[in-house]
């Protein structure tokens, strides 16, 4: 459903209109034709810079991960070591030279999937009070602070997350999961999901410091970006679609869910995926919460590392030339992760939004 | 009225006011901790600024006193690298798109990439510059940072100056070219002109995004304890210093990272509120 642009909105209209016959003759005049030419090839070369240096990225990237690729192959991304004394699996100990990535994976995977939990129902609810019940004069105060939360730091976060966050999880939210979900009854009834008891999510030392910590952290870093997307994409649906849901007798609430939510469905998966990309390379924060340690454990009050953390704490501290590739090609798979997660919620927000510029302002 | 449509009616209307308080509540969730945040940072920090801290270098590990004046020197430095290369390459890129490549499939294509380099991680961008720069002079410096940096400005300078060159008016440039204007002096003098508050709107977010940025400096400019604003050493910076004083053991090292993180956000803000206060007021009220 396309909207025909208000007549005011001069980007749609410049966008859309064709170069002008007279524009055209102006252009082609002799005078200054040459200056011309060397302007837009400039502007060209400055255009084309931004593939060079995607190009350049990855070039780098890949000849740099060269040596740990060669040594471990595909399998640097799966296998383990099994440890000769304590028949614990070894992922990673540089001192004598194992890398293998899995526990990065695992790290960030589990913490992004934890951000996205939370994060996903809160900037949905958000986007939906800012676009459809918000009063007016609350409207730009809230998204105003909303975009603020955007623009602190990572590191502002990591440092509010250590000193604030972390005791608040360990003192008074981790004990309530702990309760729940080392219940005798529930332990007993539940035994076969593996999930409870003291080896299952809520096990082990309750630290602060871990996979839920760096989870929630990244909760709140993401919950503005998708929470600005959501909001634009419900903005983009037209009011008619409201007007006529209204019409025909439905509620508020039921207007949301026929009308905006249906309709931009699509571009909140975008926006979401989008928030995805965001949490699966954020460094600084999980860095600081995540507690460094290169394991497997089920449990989310276990320590871990993420893909981005580890070369954050390792990087600089490589001994080896083969420790220093291994955390490149770490790297590049981020790179390529993020590369593909963005380019899929781009599509799918571009999807949605291109042509849709009717704003509820 | 049938009992039956009233009771349905009823649990709808229900439904609706469930539906409002749960989109409140996710509000205030959503913004409960943003005041905390702020709330930590003015606390904490407002008790941790001192004269010291814009003035003295730091003291060495464990002792009580000292200050940051190397990093926001440092970051200074960093950050001009970073605008020097990142905002005219951004500019260029953004006329491009919206002056000589408008509706081209290669427009679109530098319209996509840079919305994926948007999304790279920073991370990445601190290994892809160590091992262009850092790697190739056998040591880290302020340089290789700022050039980090700069690639980063770069996608969101473009997108944002390609949207408000779109806005100005066709027929802006049709009076400019009538009257004899060369067009590449049309285009700076009178595109660019008139879309320019827009313009810095976007190099002021994307600098304000990159000057909190910590992990492409992690091995780049490394970090220093002591003055420098050499290009070609190591330099500390604003962000780094907070890192590394937060996840160290000392409680003077603490109260310097919520003091430094007060400064940096105060700058983010500042930014940013001057920002909205410009695109607030029109951004093209001279075009229209």
């Amino acid at each position: 459903m396309r909207v025909a642009a208000p007549v005011g909105d001069l980007s749609t209209q410049a966008a859309d209109a064709p170069v002008s016959a007279v524009r055209r003759f102006l252009l082609a005049r002799g005078s200054s034709r040459w200056a011309d030419r060397v302007f837009s090839g400039l502007m060209l070369l400055c255009a084309l810079a931004i593939f060079a240096i995607v190009a350049l990225i990855a070039a780098e990237l890949l000849s740099q991960s060269q040596p740990s690729w060669h040594a471990f192959g595909l399998s640097f991304f799966y296998h383990y070591n099994v440890d000769p004394v304590t028949h614990l699996p070894l992922f990673w100990d540089p001192v004598n030279g194992v890398f293998y990535a899995l526990p990065f994976i695992y790290g960030t995977l589990v913490t992004s999937l934890v951000a996205l939990c939370i994060a996903v129902p809160l900037a949905v609810g958000l986007a939906v009070f800012l676009t459809e019940m918000c009063p007016r004069w609350l409207r730009s105060p809230l998204s105003f602070f909303t975009e603020l939360l955007a623009a602190i730091p990572s590191v502002v976060y990591g440092l509010w997350a250590i000193f604030v966050l972390i005791p608040l999880l360990r003192d008074n939210i981790n004990p309530f999961f702990i309760a729940i979900f080392q219940q005798p009854t529930l332990v007993r009834l539940f035994a076969w999901t593996h999930l409870f008891g003291d080896d299952g999510l809520f096990g082990g030392v309750n630290l602060g410091l871990g996979l839920l910590g760096a989870g929630v952290i990244l909760a709140i870093m993401i919950l503005p970006i998708i929470a600005a997307l959501t909001r634009e994409v419900m903005s983009a649906v037209p009011n008619s679609q409201r007007e006529a849901a209204l019409a025909l007798g439905a509620t508020r609430w039921e207007m949301i869910r026929i009308a905006v939510l249906r309709n931009a469905r699509i571009g909140i998966v975008g926006s979401v995926i989008l928030g995805l990309g965001r949490a699966l390379g954020e460094t600084m924060a999980v860095a600081m919460v995540i507690g460094n340690s290169p394991e497997i454990h089920l449990s989310l009050l276990s320590m871990g590392h993420s893909m981005a953390s580890v070369i954050a704490n390792e990087f600089t501290e490589a001994t080896s030339d083969m420790h220093r590739s291994a955390l490149i090609e770490v790297g590049l798979a981020l790179f390529l992760v993020t590369i593909l997660v963005n380019a899929c919620a781009r599509l799918l927000v571009w999807a949605v939004t291109r042509g849709a510029t009717a704003r509820v302002q | 009225m049938k009992p039956n449509l009233d009771l349905r009616s009823l649990w709808r209307t229900a439904k609706d006011r469930i539906a409002t308080g749960l989109a409140i509540l996710a509000t205030l969730l959503v913004v409960a901790p943003l005041v905390a945040i702020f709330f930590y940072l003015i606390y904490k920090g407002a008790s941790s600024l001192n004269w010291a801290f814009f003035t003295e270098i730091p003291k060495p590990e464990g002792e009580v006193g000292g200050g940051m004046a190397n990093a926001i020197v440092g970051s200074a430095v960093i950050l001009a690298v970073a605008s020097f290369f990142g905002i005219p390459i951004g500019i260029g890129g953004g006329i491009y798109l919206a002056e000589f490549g408008r509706g081209t499939k290669l427009a679109n294509a530098v319209r996509f990439t840079a919305d994926v380099l948007n999304g790279v991680p920073s991370i990445v961008m601190g290994i892809a510059a160590y091992s262009l720069i850092v790697m190739p002079m056998h040591h880290f410096s302020s340089f290789a940072g700022g050039v980090a940096l700069g690639i980063m400005m770069i996608p969101t300078v473009t997108r944002t100056t390609e949207e408000m060159l779109l806005m100005v008016p066709h027929s802006v440039r049709e009076a400019a070219l009538g009257l004899g204007v060369p067009n590449w002096r049309s285009v700076i003098s009178i595109t660019l002109k008139t879309a320019s508050p827009g313009v810095i709107t976007g190099c002021m977010l994307a600098f304000a995004r990159v000057a909190g940025e910590t992990a492409p400096l992690l091995f780049t400019a490394l970090g220093n304890q002591f003055w420098s604003v050499s290009l070609n050493h190591e330099v500390s910076a604003l962000p780094l210093q907070i890192y590394n004083y937060a996840i160290s053991p000392y409680d003077d090292q603490h109260r310097q990272a919520w003091a430094g993180s007060l400064v940096l956000i105060a700058l983010i803000v500042i930014a940013v509120s001057l920002v909205r206060f410009f695109t607030s007021r029109g951004t093209l009220k001279g075009a229209s």
